[in-house]
C-alpha cells in the first residue's frame, strides 16, 4: 500500500526522477513539434506584439538618453563630487548579476548533472547575453567620451601608452568581454542542433535558408554528437570559474578601493551571492509568464518553479549573511567611518532607499520557506519582483551611501538620478525585453534536443 | 552511390544496429540521431577526440598571452610606478591572465569542435534521402559508405534490412 501522498512535499511518484520534471505521455516528436511550433507554425500570440511594442518603445528612449549624452556630455546625469559614481555603475553592477544565472544554469547545474536545467538553460541563457548586452552599455557610457572606450583596450597606439593593468577597471574590461564572448559560444553551439531542427522544418524558403546557414550543415553525426558533448561540458567547466570570477572582479571594483563601506574582504562572495539570487529571480520574473503564455507548463513544471524558489532563498539567506556581516563588523571594528557608514545607513538621507533593500531582499524572500509560496507561480513572481528591485536597491545604497559621506565631512553631498539617468536605465531594461521578444518569436525557447533526451531518460524508466 | 541507409524509431534499435554492423566488420559507417544517444559512438569506434587536449592547449596559450602582455606593458615599455607597486606586480596580473586562458581556451573548444565535425558544411549526400529530415526530429539512421571495404549492395542491404530498421535507402551522391 503506498502511503497517501504528504500535501506539503512535492508529488513523488515511482520513477519521479523524470516525470517530475517532464509531464508524462511525451515523444520524441511532441517535444519537437511543441517547442518549434512556436517559432514556425503557431500564431504570434497578442501579448507577445503588445510586449515587443512597449520595449521598442522603450529601447527607442534608451537610445535618445544615448544620444543626448554622447552629445552634451555626463553633465546631464545625476554625477557630482563626491558621488563620482552613480546609476552607471549600479546600473552595470545589477544587468552583470543577472547575467549570472543563466550560466549557472546552463553551465554549473550540467556539471552537478541536475535534470531540471533543461527546459530553462535555453532561455536562461539568452537572458544572460542581453543582460551582458545592457550591462555593457553602461561603462562604454560612463566613462565621459565615450567615442574614446577603445582606449580601455590593449592594443599599439600613437601614444605610446598601454592600458594599466593593476586596475580593477581593466580587469572587468577583460572579464566582462570574456564572459559577453563566452556566454555566446555556449548559447550558440547550444542552439546548433535546435537550428538544424528548425531547418528541416521550415515552412517557408527563406527561413529555411537562414536557419539552414546558421546550423552549419548538422546532420546529428554520432562522430559529431561526441565532439559536441566533450566541447559542451569543457565551455561548462571553463564558464563555471567564470562566473565566480567575473562577479569577482566587479566587486573588486569596490573592494580595491578606501572608501568605507567598500573596503570589505565579504565582497567578491557577497557579490557573486548576490548575482545569482538576482539572476535567478530575474529568470523566474521570465519563466513564469513564458509558461503561462506559450502553455509550455508540461516541460517547465511545478517542481522548475519549486527548485528556482529554493535557490532564490538559498542565494537571499547569503546575501542577508553578507548584510548582518557589514554591519558586524562595522561596529565591532575599530573603524570609526565605517561604523558612521552604517548608521548613516540606517538613519541619513537615504534610510528608506535602504529599509526598502532589506524588505525587499530579506523580508520578502522570506516567504519561499513556505511551500504554499513555492507551489504557487504568482507568489514566485511576486517575490522575484521584490528581489529584482531589491538588488538594484543593493546596489544603490552600496554606490551612494558610501560615495555621499566619506571621509572628509566637508566634502559630504547628496545624490539623485535626473531624469536622463532614469530614461536611460528604465530604456535599457526595454532593450532587454525587446531582445527577449525577438529571441522568443525566432529561435527555440527551450532547449529541443535535450528535452530528448528526457524523453529518452523518461521512457527508460518506464515512466 | 554514397551508401546505404537504415531508418529506426527508437535510438536502441539503432544502436544494436552499430553494434552488430561493427562486429561484422563495417567501419566506414556513421550513425545520426536527433540527441546524443549513449555508447553509439562508442559503438562506431570512435572513442577519443583530440578536442580536450586542444582546449588545454588554448588555455595556455591564453594565459602565458595574458601574462606576458601584461609582462611587456608593464615592465618593459611602459612601467609607470602607481601606489609604489613593482612593476612586475604579478598578484595585480592574475585576473587578466585567468580571463584570458578562460577566453581562449572556450574559442578553442568551439571553434576546434566546429573544425574537427568538419562544419559549416552545407550539403552532405546523406541530406539527399528524403526521410532523413526527421534526423533533426524523432528518426534514428546508420548509414553504411561504400567505400567500406565489405561494402556489397545485395549483401549489405541484406544485412541492414536484418536489424528490422523502418526502411532502407539508397544514398545517392
Amino acid at each position: 500500500m503506498r502511503p497517501e501522498p504528504d500535501s506539503t512535499q512535492p508529488p513523488q511518484r515511482p520513477n519521479e526522477a523524470s516525470s517530475s520534471i517532464l509531464a508524462p505521455g511525451h515523444t520524441f516528436s511532441s517535444v519537437t513539434e511543441n517547442i518549434s511550433a512556436i517559432v514556425l507554425t503557431g500564431r504570434t500570440a497578442r501579448g507577445w506584439y503588445i510586449g515587443m511594442g512597449i520595449s521598442f518603445i522603450l529601447t527607442m528612449l534608451m537610445l535618445y538618453a544615448i544620444t543626448y549624452l554622447v552629445f552634451v556630455g555626463t553633465g546631464i546625469w545625476g554625477l557630482n563630487i563626491p558621488v563620482g559614481w552613480g546609476f552607471a555603475i549600479i546600473n552595470f553592477v545589477w544587468w552583470i548579476g543577472i547575467g549570472h544565472a543563466g550560466t549557472l544554469i546552463s553551465a554549473v547545474l550540467l556539471l552537478l548533472r541536475q535534470p531540471w536545467r533543461t527546459s530553462i538553460n535555453r532561455f536562461a541563457e539568452a537572458m544572460t547575453l542581453f543582460a551582458v548586452s545592457c550591462a555593457g552599455i553602461f561603462p562604454l557610457l560612463h566613462v565621459g567620451r565615450p567615442w574614446l572606450a577603445y582606449w580601455l583596450l590593449p592594443y599599439p597606439n600613437t601614444m605610446d601608452m598601454w592600458p594599466q593593468f593593476r586596475s580593477p577597471l581593466i580587469w572587468d574590461v577583460f572579464a566582462v568581454t570574456t564572459y559577453a564572448t563566452i556566454s555566446l559560444l555556449f548559447w550558440f553551439v547550444g542552439l546548433i542542433p535546435d537550428l538544424a531542427t528548425l531547418r528541416d522544418r521550415s515552412q517557408s524558403q527563406v527561413a529555411r535558408i537562414i536557419y539552414g546557414i546558421l546550423a552549419m550543415g548538422w546532420r546529428g553525426s554520432a562522430r559529431h554528437w561526441h565532439r559536441y558533448q566533450t566541447a559542451y561540458l569543457l565551455l561548462a567547466g571553463l564558464a563555471t570559474p567564470l562566473v565566480i570570477s567575473v562577479h569577482t572582479v566587479v566587486s573588486f571594483d569596490f573592494s580595491i578601493a578606501i572608501v568605507p563601506g567598500w573596503h570589505a574582504t565579504i565582497f567578491p562572495p557577497y557579490f557573486v551571492a548576490g548575482a545569482v539570487y538576482a539572476g535567478f529571480a530575474m529568470v523566474l520574473t521570465l519563466a513564469i509568464p513564458l509558461r503561462a503564455v506559450y502553455g509550455l507548463q508540461d516541460f517547465i513544471t511545478a517542481q522548475h518553479l519549486q527548485n528556482m524558489g529554493k535557490v532564490v532563498l538559498a542565494t537571499g539567506l547569503i546575501v542577508a549573511y553578507g548584510y548582518v556581516m557589514e554591519i558586524f563588523m562595522a561596529f565591532y571594528g575599530a573603524n570609526p567611518y565605517e561604523e558612521y557608514m552604517q548608521v548613516n545607513r540606517f538613519v541619513g538621507p537615504y534610510a528608506t532607499q535602504y529599509w526598502c533593500l532589506i524588505l525587499c531582499n530579506i523580508a520578502a524572500p522570506q516567504a519561499l520557506w513556505f511551500n504554499r509560496v513555492r507551489s504557487s507561480a504568482i507568489g514566485l513572481f511576486i517575490v522575484a519582483l521584490f528581489v529584482n528591485v531589491g538588488m538594484w536597491l543593493e546596489r544603490f545604497v552600496i554606490v551612494v551611501t558610501s560615495l555621499h559621506r566619506d571621509f572628509l565631512p566637508s566634502s559630504w553631498g547628496m545624490y539623485s538620478g535626473t531624469v536622463w539617468d532614469w530614461s536611460l536605465f528604465i530604456g535599457s531594461i526595454g532593450f532587454f525585453f525587446a531582445l527577449l521578444f525577438l529571441f522568443i518569436r525566432f529561435l527555440p525557447l527551450i532547449s529541443i534536443f535535450e528535452m530528448r533526451e528526457l524523453v529518452e531518460e523518461q521512457h527508460e524508466q518506464g515512466g | 552511390m554514397y551508401g546505404l541507409m537504415a531508418a529506426y524509431d527508437e535510438p536502441e534499435a539503432l544502436l544494436q544496429a552499430t553494434q552488430r554492423a561493427y562486429e561484422v566488420g563495417y567501419r566506414r559507417m556513421d550513425a545520426y540521431s536527433p540527441f546524443p544517444v549513449e555508447g553509439l559512438s562508442d559503438a562506431l569506434g570512435f572513442t577519443r577526440s583530440r578536442l580536450p587536449l586542444l582546449v588545454l592547449g588554448g588555455g595556455m596559450i591564453g594565459a602565458l598571452g595574458g601574462y606576458m602582455l601584461q609582462y611587456y606593458t608593464s615592465v618593459i615599455t611602459y612601467p609607470h610606478n602607481v601606489g609604489g607597486r613593482p612593476f612586475h606586480s604579478w598578484p595585480a596580473f592574475i585576473p587578466v591572465t585567468f580571463e584570458s586562458a578562460i577566453l581562449v581556451a572556450g574559442v578553442t573548444a568551439v571553434l576546434g569542435m566546429l573544425a574537427l565535425n568538419g562544419l559549416p558544411r552545407p550539403h552532405h549526400p546523406v541530406f539527399n534521402v528524403e526521410r532523413f529530415e526527421r534526423v533533426s526530429n524523432d528518426q534514428f539512421f546508420l548509414c553504411i559508405e561504400a567505400e567500406d571495404g565489405q561494402f556489397d549492395y545485395a549483401g549489405t542491404k541484406q544485412f541492414l534490412l536484418s536489424t528490422s530498421p523502418r526502411e532502407v535507402a539508397d544514398v545517392l551522391y
